[in-house]
């Protein structure tokens, strides 16, 4: 039902698939132009479905692996409050990552085998969740900059031109401002504290400062995919704006807490109106994104190994249910 | 189980509050209906979201065909005189 009628028909049909190929793009980009939203069974060209498999599973694999980093915390929270809110907060990312993974469904593809390019190493999945979460001031930091940086990426996903994605982030985007608010009220109660509370709440921002303007991704000169998902309405924003957006509206949020950004070129540029900074690692970036982060490896051993131990929990709810399925059928 | 067959796909609704219709929220996979039941609270009523959920198996559902929509629904675009707004009334004529 997914697939396009191009795929199946003989070679002599190629000519006027072409031509009838060519009409149907055109009416697509026009439903797309006029902000109609596309649904899962109408005509798509094959490079809007791939672009859009492959940008929502990598979401749905980010909030996945995302759950590690803050996850490392819930045993460790400061109080039975905080411990209570950083379990919401990593069922939501879970979540999060099931809304993303069935949308990604509805273009064709099977969880199963998503779930497997994850789990393989062949799917990418956003590098921020690449750094360690070594004190209870990173689980602030994630809160307020990641997520912050997250949502900053979202809000205009929410309108995006593919109907179940835009439905899944507007779901997501409620949600995360909880997450956001919890993160820097932690920071706030940091800065707030002891001598030594505040450098630990320092040394959590000047880690994630810089991995945070990298979710944006690579400049828009170096960003291979923009173009086209901009015309396709899958993007309405680029790399470049969206992390100065960033930039702007969390410096003053820095400033507030007394701490400092780990930035010595940041400054106020009065001419733009924007905050001007430093020249952002791009070879850290890339290390990372091929796997040479800090915890790469780590990450992916976790997603193995919890899926292996999950595994006869799996294997006894499919047994159950076709016990009781058997069971029905035997009553009836 | 195999790790390469997923569980069946449910279609999750969601009545809101008592008085509105169900309305669809997403989908889940599950190895039977309460399981399916279960996951949409979690999933979708973490934020007391709802009051009721039905789960309808997505193989179950019968959908018309985009690509026939203009076909489908034609009968019902030249029938403007189905909405009030087609009569002329005067202004003098009161609550009408």
């Amino acid at each position: 039902m997914y697939t396009q009628g191009l795929d199946s028909l003989g070679k002599d049909c190629l000519r006027d698939e072409a031509r009838d190929g060519a009409a149907l793009e055109t009416r697509f980009q026009a439903r797309v132009d006029a902000e109609e939203k596309i649904e899962p069974k109408d005509w798509m060209p094959e490079a809007y479905r791939r672009t859009l498999v492959r940008q929502i599973s990598q979401h749905a694999h980010s909030e996945i692996v995302g759950m590690l980093p803050e996850g490392n915390w819930i045993t460790r929270a400061p109080s039975l409050l905080r411990k209570t809110i950083l379990i919401a907060k990593v069922q939501d990312e879970g979540g999060h990552g099931a809304y993303l993974y069935s949308a990604a469904e509805t273009l064709g593809v099977a969880r199963s085998e998503l779930v497997e390019q994850l789990l393989t190493g062949k799917a990418k999945y956003s590098s921020i969740f690449n750094y360690p979460t070594p004190t209870w001031a990173d689980v602030g930091a994630i809160g307020w900059l990641v997520d912050g940086a997250a949502i900053m990426n979202q809000i205009p996903l929410c309108r995006c031109s593919y109907g179940p994605y835009a439905r899944a982030m507007v779901r997501i985007c409620k949600e995360e401002s909880f997450h956001q608010r919890q993160g820097y009220e932690i920071m706030l109660r940091l800065a707030r504290g002891t001598a030594a509370q505040r450098d630990m709440a320092q040394a959590a921002l000047d880690r994630w400062w810089w991995p945070s303007l990298m979710m944006f991704g690579p400049s828009d000169n170096d960003s291979k995919h923009s173009a086209q998902s901009m015309r396709w309405k899958i993007k309405r924003f680029s790399n470049d704006e969206l992390r100065q957006k960033f930039v702007d509206t969390t410096v003053p949020q820095a400033d507030y807490l007394g701490l400092k950004v780990p930035d010595p070129e940041l400054a106020w540029d009065e001419a733009t109106q924007h905050y001007r900074f430093g020249p952002i690692d791009w070879r850290e970036f890339e290390q990372v994104l091929a796997g040479h982060g800090p915890c790469n490896r780590e990450r992916l051993e976790a997603r193995r190994r919890a899926h292996d131990e999950g595994r006869w929990v799996r294997e006894a709810a499919t047994a159950w249910a076709a016990k009781r399925s058997a069971e029905a059928v035997q009553a009836a | 189980m195999n790790d390469k067959q997923d569980w069946p796909l449910y279609e999750i609704f969601i009545r809101a509050k008592s008085g509105l219709d169900h309305k669809h929220v997403g989908s889940l996979h599950a190895t039977d209906a309460r399981m399916a039941l279960e996951h949409a609270r979690d999933l979708y009523t973490r934020r007391q979201e709802g009051v009721s959920i039905w789960a309808v198996r997505s193989a179950d559902i019968v959908a018309s065909d985009p690509a026939e929509s203009d076909a489908f629904f034609e009968p019902a675009r030249d029938k403007v005189y189905r909405h009030p707004t087609f009569y002329d009334i005067p202004d003098e004529v009161k609550t009408l």
